[in-house]
This record gives structure tokens, C-alpha cells and sequence, in this order.
């Protein structure tokens, strides 16, 4: 992982001292609300429903064991004992008091973390892949290009007022468990034929009002010339990016508006300026994050463990768990395990101080000390010797972190919604709550297979329900909570936006229009197809016809009598 | 006398700034006093460019959405040039800044003014602003100290071009 120098302290250390003044004038009055909230924002704090809420950065999804502990110390002493981790692979507070954010920064400081641009119109956190690393079909670790990218984009003098938020995303394996395409800036990490790595810079994807996938820009970007590339991105955005209307000022507008092909132009004409300046990476500088990011002292070991064998063998619920919750691994002998936050009836993403503790115990007892969070919103043991599965797993089910239930439809991932969300139209958790107690059956929930469930409270889509195979989106219909649903959407190389099936539905009756989705499912599965194999193959029309059956004219039921 | 901040000094300045006439027209250029200072809009001395530079007296203001691609190598003649922030969360003039520092060679005075105060100088600053229109109604006294919020930089900027990576 990522260490920080003197410099990097200093930076952090002086964004508290910063903060701290922030609040002080705010708090005498100095600051008015419409000033303080901006620069709140870009260190993560926004004024909820019932009280502030405090976003931490976790960049790019990578935590040390001391920093869990951290995290679940600040929810005893200054939350109510827990916290819930993002579809961006943060931790976010969601009982804070406004006058002790500066105190909780300076303790996340102590440990090498803050909250700067978490969130407001500025370079978001960077993403990646929560296998970054370890994954079997990595071609190139994202995390040191990640970690090169954190530093150019913190505090970053020119980007620091954009037009609208900014999210990037880099991946560096096969399938792409980042995201990518659903980015404003999405990076694939490649190998040419010469065996050198370049990028794939995508631009213009990003969910919320208007989903799109992104378009490719530059096929192959030399690393040296990665960060003037994205500065002239981000120029090009920062100048013509539209700031007269909230909705249609992300980057995606823009290249739409001048065509991708237009826009890639404009930033090839800025990036000649840029191009081999000071900015251009050094050979040193590439080197030197790499150092930070390279094997943990791994065993040697043959793989197949016989004693890992024998117990899936013995244990059918620990065969199930490995089958769910454990990720092929390069490195023979070892594996990566998915510590699952979504036990049926928690809310999904929640840790409590007392379950961050026992996890960061995890880490450093069976995988060097470090802990990933994943876009899923679980938490990743990256390095688990096979031996020692059967004995994590014990420990897991101790703290209900060990429900097999990764990538099955219980492991849905949703957004706080209305419960906590001031944005939120529409609360998130009771539905994610009524599709866990209807679906309840492991068995059951096994014989389905994949099936990605996105819940989002509003059309900010924090929960990225337009690329949930199953999409669930609150709305507000006359002030009363209405859910909208899509199908076939997904996330990967083959990102798609869903469709919606029609009328949205009050909250009482999603658990049965569940029901029938996975009904015509059932009925038009072949053999072990997928969900979303056997929606390509039959359409939406099905899944229409049995969810509005009997509504005259396809009309939601509370339509139909109001 | 408003009062402003020029390389950390808070210093006495009224330079007006012209603006178009409700016709559209270009307003009349007002004789000044021996060290004065009056602030053209960018159309404007692009389209009297001869006649106010021989003045002298003539700084150039930039609205958020004026492009310095137009005032381009012209840059480097000027004494003053004034950016307009018409929100301190409109981060145009950050790029305009280092266009006309860094692309055009422009050396003079570089000012901010419009919803400037304290908590966007330290960016600012590094985009090549050195001088600062505090809003009135804000402690021009403690606006100062912003420019210094930060000390040390990730990214190159105009003041301090290497990034840390060349330096650390």
C-alpha cells in the first residue's frame, strides 16, 4: 500500500488547519451558508435529513488494518457505532456533529487518510478494482497509475471549482470490475503486442439523469504522457463545460453536445501545449509508486491445500461460502475472500465499530494487514492462504460477515436513500430489506445464480441502478414513494444502460413484482443460464406481460385505484 | 480608497472596470490622473488595441467565459490584466490564469476580482493570480493569510512548475 512521506503529511496536516478555520468562521458567522457549503463539500460533508454526514476517502478501495480501527474508533466516539461504505469505495458517517469534523479529520490525518474532495464539483476519489493486484486475469495493476492520478488530483489548483463532479475509474484486469465505461474519465490499463503498458482513456460515461457509456478517445496513451493527457481533458471540461444548468453540466453533456470525435480533437490541440512539460512523468516517479505496491511475502505453496479440499469436501455451507465469497487468486495456494455486507435484514454496505474491529483482526491474522473495499460494498481479504480459509470463514460467520451470498441477488447494492439522504426521493432500504426476507432461501438464491439487484433513492444513482441486471429507482409521485424498475443493464466490458419496464410500483408491492421477475425467469431459463443471458435471449416483453398482468392497460396497481 | 491585496501586501487601488454600455456599445475610456489604471473589457481593447495601448494606462478584464486564445501573444505587452470570478465556484478563471502566465507570457499584474475571498487564493495564487479585489465585505486582513493555506504541492502551477515529483 500506499506510505505516506513528509509531503504527503504535510498536505493532509494543512487541509485540517484549513477546515478547521473554515468551521470556526462558518460557526461566527463569517461564512454564510451558500459559501460554506461548497467548500464543506469538497471535504465530504453534507447537512442530511437527521444530521451532517462525513464521506472519508478510501482511495482507490485500500485500507491497513490501523485505519479500520481508526474508522471504527470515530464511529464510537463520534457517530452512533457504525458506518456504511459507498458504491465508491468510501465510508461515509452518518451521525456527526457538524463542530467535531475538524477534530475527526485530525485523527483520520494521524493515520494517513482525510476527506478531501469526497465530494462537491472537484476530482472525485479514484476507483479501481477491489481485486487490483491479486486478480487471476490481471493484466496490469491499476493502483500505483491510481496513486499517480490521487496525488495529481489533490488539490489541484486549476480543477478545484469544475462544473459538476468529476469520477474517474482505472482498471487493469480482463473483466472490468471498476466500471470503466460508466466514468466521466474511465482508464484501461493494457499490454501492447511489445509487452509496454499504455491506456485506453474513455470519456463521458457516468449514470445519474442522463446514463451514458463512455466513448473511447485515445486507444493508447504512453504512461508518461498520462497526467498532461488528463489535464487537457480536464481544461478542455473545466473551460466549456456547461454551468448554467446543475443537470446538464457533466462531462458527458459536453462530448455529446460536440461529438467524441470533437471533442477528442480539442483536447489533442490543448494536449500539444502540455505534451513532454514538466508534468510528463518521470521514469523515477512511475517507479517509486510501484514500489508501494508490490507481492506481499507469499509462501510457496503447490495450491489445492488437501486440508482446504477435505473441508469443502465435509461442509456443504463452507463449500457454498467458498463457491460465493472466494475469488481465484495468481499467486497458487492463495485466495481472495469477499467478506459479505449484506447479512438478510442489515442494511447493505453497514459495518459497526465492532465488526471493523474483528475485520481489521482478520487482516492482520490472515492477510498481511490490509483490507479492500469493493464497489459492491464488501470488504476484501485479498490474501488468504487456502489453508486458512476454513478457519476465516468461522470468524467471518462470528461477526455475519459470511453470507454466501456474492453476486446472487441478496448481494444487492444500494444507495442510504431516504432514511438518511436529503437528495433521496424515495427511501432504499426497505426495499432492499423486502427483497432479502422475500428471497431468503439460500438454496433458492444459489439455483438462480448471478443476478446484480441496483437500488438507487433518487436519480443521482448513487447506487447505479441503470446498470443493475434488475434496476430499482425511487421517485417521488405526488409526495408519495414510488419505485421504477429496469432490466438488463450491466456493468463491465460490456456495459449497458437498463430499460425501464414500465409504470413504477409502491413500496408494499415491490417484494411480489420481484417475485414475478425471478418467476419468468425461472420459466425461461435454459439450463444454468444467467438472468441477464436469458433476458437477451427473451426480451422484456415477458417480464412486462407477467409484472403488469391484469392492470388494465399496464398501469401500476395505486394508479389504477387513485 | 478600496483596498486589495498585491503579493500579499494589502495595498490602496481603485481601478474601475469598464463595462459595455446597455446599448452593447463600448463605454468612453475616462482620462485619469498620473498613475492611474482603468480595466477595458477583452473586446473592447481588441477592438482599440492601438489607441489604448499607446495610453498606457489600460489594464484588460477578462469575463469568466473570454477566451485568451484572442488576446494571445498581445499578452505580453500588457501591465495589468483583471480575471472576473462571478462566483468563487466558477473555476474558468483558474484556467484563464494560467493560459495567460503560462502559454502567453503574460508578466504583469495578474488580478482576481468579482466573489473573491479568502478560501480560493491559495488556488488562485498557483493559477498566477498575484493580485487579489477582495469582496468588500469580507477581512481583507485575514484573506491574506489564505494564499498560504497550503505550502506544498502535488501538481506543477504557475509559481511552481516542477511537480513534487520532480522535487521530493
Amino acid at each position: 500500500m500506499y506510505i505516506y512521506d513528509d509531503y504527503d503529511q504535510k498536505i493532509v496536516d494543512q487541509r485540517v488547519a484549513q477546515y478547521r478555520d473554515q468551521t470556526r468562521r462558518y460557526l461566527a458567522g463569517e461564512l454564510t451558508d451558500d459559501e460554506f457549503r461548497p467548500l464543506r463539500l469538497q471535504n465530504g460533508l453534507y447537512i442530511q435529513r437527521h444530521a451532517p454526514m462525513l464521506r472519508v476517502a478510501i482511495p482507490y478501495g485500500n485500507l491497513r488494518s490501523d485505519q479500520v480501527r481508526k474508522l471504527a474508533e470515530l464511529a464510537r466516539k463520534y457517530d452512533k457505532g457504525y458506518v456504511h461504505f459507498t458504491t465508491r469505495q468510501n465510508v461515509q458517517y452518518n451521525w456527526p456533529a457538524l463542530e467535531n469534523v475538524p477534530e475527526m479529520l485530525a485523527e483520520l490525518a494521524s493515520v494517513q487518510m482525510h476527506a478531501i474532495q469526497t465530494s462537491g464539483n472537484c476530482i472525485r476519489n479514484t476507483t479501481s478494482d477491489q481485486f487490483a493486484g491479486v486478480a487471476y486475469d490481471e493484466i496490469v495493476d491499476p493502483r500505483p497509475w491510481c496513486e499517480i492520478i490521487r496525488q495529481w488530483s489533490t488539490f489541484h489548483p486549476e480543477f478545484a471549482h469544475l462544473p459538476r463532479k468529476f469520477k474517474i475509474a482505472v482498471n487493469g484486469a480482463q473483466e472490468d470490475r471498476a466500471a470503466v465505461l460508466v466514468h466521466d474519465i474511465g482508464i484501461n490499463v493494457k499490454l501492447n503486442a511489445q509487452g509496454q503498458v499504455g491506456f485506453e482513456i474513455y470519456v463521458g460515461g457516468g449514470l445519474g439523469r442522463t446514463p451514458m457509456i463512455g466513448d473511447l478517445i485515445k486507444p493508447w496513451l504512453e504512461p508518461a504522457h498520462l497526467l498532461t493527457y488528463l489535464d487537457a481533458v480536464l481544461r478542455v471540461y473545466n473551460r466549456y463545460g456547461r454551468r448554467d444548468n446543475k443537470y446538464k453540466a457533466r462531462i458527458k453533456i459536453l462530448v455529446k453536445a460536440m461529438t467524441p470525435e470533437v471533442f477528442a480533437a480539442k483536447v489533442d490541440q490543448e494536449w500539444a501545449y502540455l505534451k513532454n512539460g514538466p508534468q510528463t512523468l518521470t521514469d523515477e516517479e512511475i517507479a517509486r509508486n510501484h514500489r508501494f505496491f508490490t507481492a506481499p511475502a507469499y509462501e510457496s505453496l503447490p495450491g489445492d491445500d488437501p486440508s482446504f479440499l477435505a473441508a469443502i469436501e465435509a461442509s456443504p455451507a463452507f463449500s457454498r461460502w467458498v463457491d460465493r465469497n472466494v475469488f481465484a487468486h495468481k499467486v497458487p495456494g492463495y485466495a481472495a475472500v469477499t467478506l459479505s455486507l449484506k447479512q438478510h435484514g442489515a442494511a447493505p454496505g453497514d459495518a459497526t465499530d465492532a465488526q471493523l474491529d474483528a475485520v481489521a483482526d482478520l487482516a492482520d491474522r490472515f492477510s498481511f494487514g490490509e483490507v479492500r473495499v469493493s464497489h459492491g460494498q464488501n470488504l476484501i481479504l485479498a490474501d488468504v492462504k487456502e489453508s486458512e480459509l476454513f478457519a476465516l470463514w468461522e470468524e467471518a460467520k462470528r461477526i455475519g460477515f459470511a453470507t454466501p451470498n456474492i453476486g446472487l441477488l441478496t448481494d444487492l447494492i444500494c444507495c442510504p436513500g431516504g432514511d438518511f439522504c436529503s437528495l433521496a426521493n424515495a427511501k432504499s432500504l426497505p426495499v432492499a430489506k423486502s427483497v432479502q426476507e422475500r428471497f431468503d432461501n439460500l438454496d433458492f438464491l444459489f439455483d438462480l445464480g448471478e443476478i446484480d439487484i441496483n437500488i438507487s433513492g433518487c436519480i443521482n444513482a448513487c447506487g447505479h441502478h441503470h446498470i443493475g441486471h434488475i434496476g430499482i429507482l425511487g421517485v417521488d409521485k405526488n409526495n408519495a414513494e414510488f419505485y421504477q424498475i429496469t432490466l438488463g443493464g450491466r456493468q463491465g466490458v460490456d456495459a449497458q444502460i437498463g430499460k425501464v419496464i414500465g409504470p413504477s410500483f409502491a413500496q408494499e408491492e415491490m417484494a411480489d413484482v420481484m417475485s414475478k421477475i425471478i418467476q419468468v425467469f425461472v420459466d425461461n431459463r435454459e439450463g444454468d443460464e444467467r438472468f441477464i443471458d436469458t433476458f437477451d435471449r427473451i426480451g422484456i416483453d415477458p417480464f412486462k406481460n407477467k409484472v403488469y398482468e391484469g392492470r388494465p392497460a399496464g398501469r401500476a396497481k395505486k394508479e389504477v385505484e387513485a | 480608497m478600496s483596498r486589495i491585496i498585491v503579493d500579499k501586501q494589502i495595498v490602496d487601488c481603485d481601478a474601475p472596470i469598464l463595462r459595455a454600455n446597455e446599448d452593447g456599445s463600448f463605454p468612453i475610456v475616462p482620462e485619469l490622473s498620473e498613475q492611474g489604471l482603468v480595466f477595458v473589457s477583452l473586446p473592447q481593447y481588441l477592438a482599440q488595441k492601438a489607441e489604448l495601448t499607446a495610453r498606457g494606462d489600460v489594464g484588460v478584464w477578462f469575463a469568466a467565459s473570454d477566451e485568451p486564445e484572442l488576446l494571445g501573444a498581445d499578452a505580453a505587452q500588457l501591465a495589468f490584466i483583471a480575471v472576473e470570478f462571478p462566483a468563487f465556484t466558477d473555476g474558468r478563471g483558474f484556467s484563464i490564469g494560467r493560459l495567460l502566465r503560462e502559454r502567453y507570457g503574460f508578466t504583469g499584474q495578474l488580478r482576481a476580482f468579482g466573489d473573491v475571498f479568502k478560501d480560493t487564493l491559495n488556488y488562485l495564487a498557483r493559477c498566477g493570480f498575484n493580485a487579489f479585489a477582495v469582496r468588500a465585505d469580507k477581512d481583507i486582513e485575514d484573506a491574506v493569510k489564505g494564499i498560504d493555506d497550503f505550502t506544498e504541492f502535488y501538481q506543477s502551477s504557475v509559481g511552481q512548475p516542477q511537480p513534487l515529483f520532480r522535487r521530493r
